[in-house]
């Protein structure tokens, strides 16, 4: 097809570029060329082992360098843009489209960078391009919340230029490899990373923005920004310890906002860093079969998370509303929309047979191999609780539950389509888990299909539902209601504007304060001053400030004629 | 004249009716103790100490859950604000 060492971002700009002058059926028509026509020269022709670099100035950039790692990134990359865009395909919306595609690129430039310059590149182009898709919202509320987002993001790729400054300032080298918590550079790069990745505190960006996109940018954001994150914490950090208590922090606190939470993406998005969480544990342990794990685990959960993010993306499309308050019985409406959602949800919540379960379980698996017995139990706390709130709440608030009333047409076609792409990758990798294990980076003997894993997931499941039931049946369970629940966020939305707003407020008065005290004194004297005999003079007609400058004007003409004078003199003589 | 009766009459559809909902939740709670009674026929392989005891997976499962969600609760009173929380600048 094209030559092997075209980096794979480069179609998807030249994609971006054409999609600005096409319209109708051509743009749809290279909307979905270039995902699948980028995957299969991935898949087919590029192999391990190549790079292309390019001279910038002095300076190599190494625009593609692919090993087992990137390479499978790469694949999933081209397989969720390829579903995203066709769920998007109903969209006549240039900025959305167009920043969809440079996002995409960004990603797979990411994953391909081969050293941090470029990685940075990537990296703030990801920002740039995305914030678009939260803007699409159109509504006041994607505006603010766009801004945080690129202020945040933009941060994450300082953070990320200041490391490798310094890790070239120590190291001389600026390839992007294994870098450690060495240092000061390594801990910028982590910190910069764990930003993109959501670590705790440093996650509002994602559960702040995402569910104010439009229902189709949603998609595209779920695959991407964290997963390339992930992907450069699995190469610069792998079996960095602290990394396995911040995963365990992310598996288990957003559960506990996701069960009270009312917007129903926006509990995707707490959902979102909970897995996650599961995949920088994988990074932390940091052996062969964990971090094979976090690739596995990676892979499933952009399928299933796009799956369930369309779903609602659909219901949100339809409905008009993604309140949990608001919907219910929906399943009488959309029927196949309902089914690809319990798909999804049966996926990310691991159940035997579904994407979440092969994937997830060699995580735990090397948890508990390498002794991290307390974390295990966390993990699997954070396991029933995903089952929780992302495998029955959202489908059960949708779709049951009681009925809302609300009469809508099942989703459009294209959406189906895509949903149902994404639905059959879930089931294929949970029957089929050996193809997706051929690919992974390490060579690991692993299967999970045995009697131990699959019923003692099945216990955890169903009675994780039983639970449900009973809370429900109990009246125990918490209502849906409008609210917002306030998080990490209010330091900087509510607590320093207010702060500022009140010290502002204080600063003011106290200005009024003084003026009213001296003001009538300070005129007075100024009304005399005019009427005595000095009140003929110019000066005394200007303001202040004018005959200040006036003044200092003359000063430094004196100064400079006095260092003209002194130059002709002789050097002894200055000193 | 049938036309406008069809839209006010809707079709019942499978979980209006109340027999469809308690099969649904019967079938839960058979599996529920088919899968506690299998814990002490099957032999699961056990690779760390708690993991050992009978029916570890579903009382962890269900305290998990209830833990959870009484939890979340009690961190509504703490974390709940009105919807326009935010959005409500002086």
């Amino acid at each position: 097809m094209w030559l092997i060492d075209i980096p794979p971002f480069v179609p998807f700009f030249i994609t971006a570029l054409l999609a600005l002058i096409t319209r109708g059926r051509i743009r749809n028509l290279i909307l979905l060329a270039t995902p699948v026509l980028g995957g299969v020269h991935l898949w087919l022709d590029v192999s391990p082992g190549i790079v292309t670099a390019v001279s910038i100035m002095d300076y190599e950039l190494i625009l593609m360098r692919t090993d087992r790692l990137s390479l499978l990134f790469g694949y999933i990359f081209h397989i969720a843009a390829f579903i995203a865009a066709i769920f998007a395909l109903h969209v006549r919306d240039t900025t959305q489209t167009v920043s969809s595609l440079l996002y995409t690129g960004s990603a797979l430039g990411a994953v391909f960078a081969g050293d941090l310059i470029t990685l940075f590149i990537f990296w703030e182009l990801l920002a740039i391009s995305s914030v678009f898709l939260i803007w699409a919202g159109r509504t006041e509320r994607a505006i603010h919340s766009g801004m945080r987002y690129l202020v945040i993001q933009v941060s994450s790729g300082m953070l990320l230029l200041a490391g490798a400054l310094v890790h070239y300032y120590q190291t001389g080298s600026l390839a992007f490899d294994y870098i450690g918590l060495e240092g000061i550079s390594g801990w910028l790069i982590f910190l910069a990373f764990g930003i993109k990745c959501a670590f705790p505190l440093l996650h509002t960006w994602l559960t702040d923005a995402y569910p104010e996109a439009t229902p189709t940018g949603t998609v595209f954001l779920s695959v991407f920004t964290t997963k390339v994150a992930v992907y450069a914490l699995a190469r610069g950090f792998p079996g960095t310890e602290l990394l396995v208590y911040i995963g365990a922090v992310m598996t288990c606190f957003p559960i506990f906002y996701a069960v009270i939470e009312n917007d129903l993406r926006r509990v995707l998005a707490y959902s979102l860093i909970n897995q996650l969480g599961f995949m920088v544990c994988g990074i932390g342990v940091g052996t062969a079969l964990a971090l094979n794990g976090t690739v596995a685990h990676a892979f499933s959960h952009i399928l299933y998370k796009a799956l369930l993010f369309m779903s609602m993306g659909a219901v949100l499309y339809r409905a008009g509303t993604i309140k949990a308050s608001d919907l219910g019985g929906l399943y009488k409406s959309m029927p196949k929309t309902a089914s690809l959602c319990i798909i999804g949800a049966c996926s990310i919540s691991a159940f035997p047979l579904f994407s979440g379960f092969v994937s997830k379980s060699m995580v735990m698996a090397a948890m508990i191999e390498e002794g991290y017995d307390y974390v295990w139990l966390a993990l699997l706390f954070a396991s029933a609780g995903v089952f929780h709130h992302a495998g029955i709440k959202i489908p059960y608030f949708a779709f049951f539950a009681h009925d809302s009333g609300i009469r809508t047409r099942e989703a459009p076609l294209n959406m189906l389509i895509a949903m149902s792409i994404a639905a059959v990758l879930c089931i294929l990798i949970g029957l089929q888990p050996q193809y997706l294990y051929v690919l992974l980076p390490w060579e690991v003997e692993y299967w999970p299909y045995d009697t131990t894993h699959v019923l003692s997931q099945l216990q955890l499941l169903f009675f994780s539902a039983l639970a449900f039931v009973w809370l429900n049946k109990q009246g125990i369970y918490p209502p849906e209601m409008h609210a917002v629940n306030i998080d990490a966020e209010w330091l900087y939305r509510k607590f320093m504007p207010d702060t500022a707003r009140s010290v502002y407020g204080f600063l003011k008065q106290t200005g009024h304060r003084i003026e009213d005290t001296f003001d009538s004194t300070l005129k007075d004297a100024a009304k005399s001053m005019i009427s005595t005999r000095f009140g003929r003079f110019n000066l005394a007609a200007s303001w202040p400030t004018g005959s200040m400058v006036f003044w200092i004007a003359i000063i430094l003409g004196v100064f400079l004629l006095a260092d003209v004078i002194t130059l002709n003199l002789p050097v002894s003589s200055r000193q | 004249m049938n036309e406008p009766e069809s839209e006010i009459v809707e079709k019942q559809r499978l979980f209006d009716n109340p027999r469809n909902v308690s099969l649904v939740i019967g079938s839960l709670y058979s599996v529920c103790i088919l899968l506690f009674l299998l814990d002490f026929i099957l032999h699961r392989h056990a690779t760390n100490e708690w993991e050992g005891f009978a029916g570890f997976y579903s009382l962890f499962g269900f305290t998990a859950c209830v833990t959870l969600v009484l939890i979340a609760k009690q961190l509504r009173r703490i974390l709940k604000r009105k919807e326009d929380y935010y959005d409500v600048a002086d």
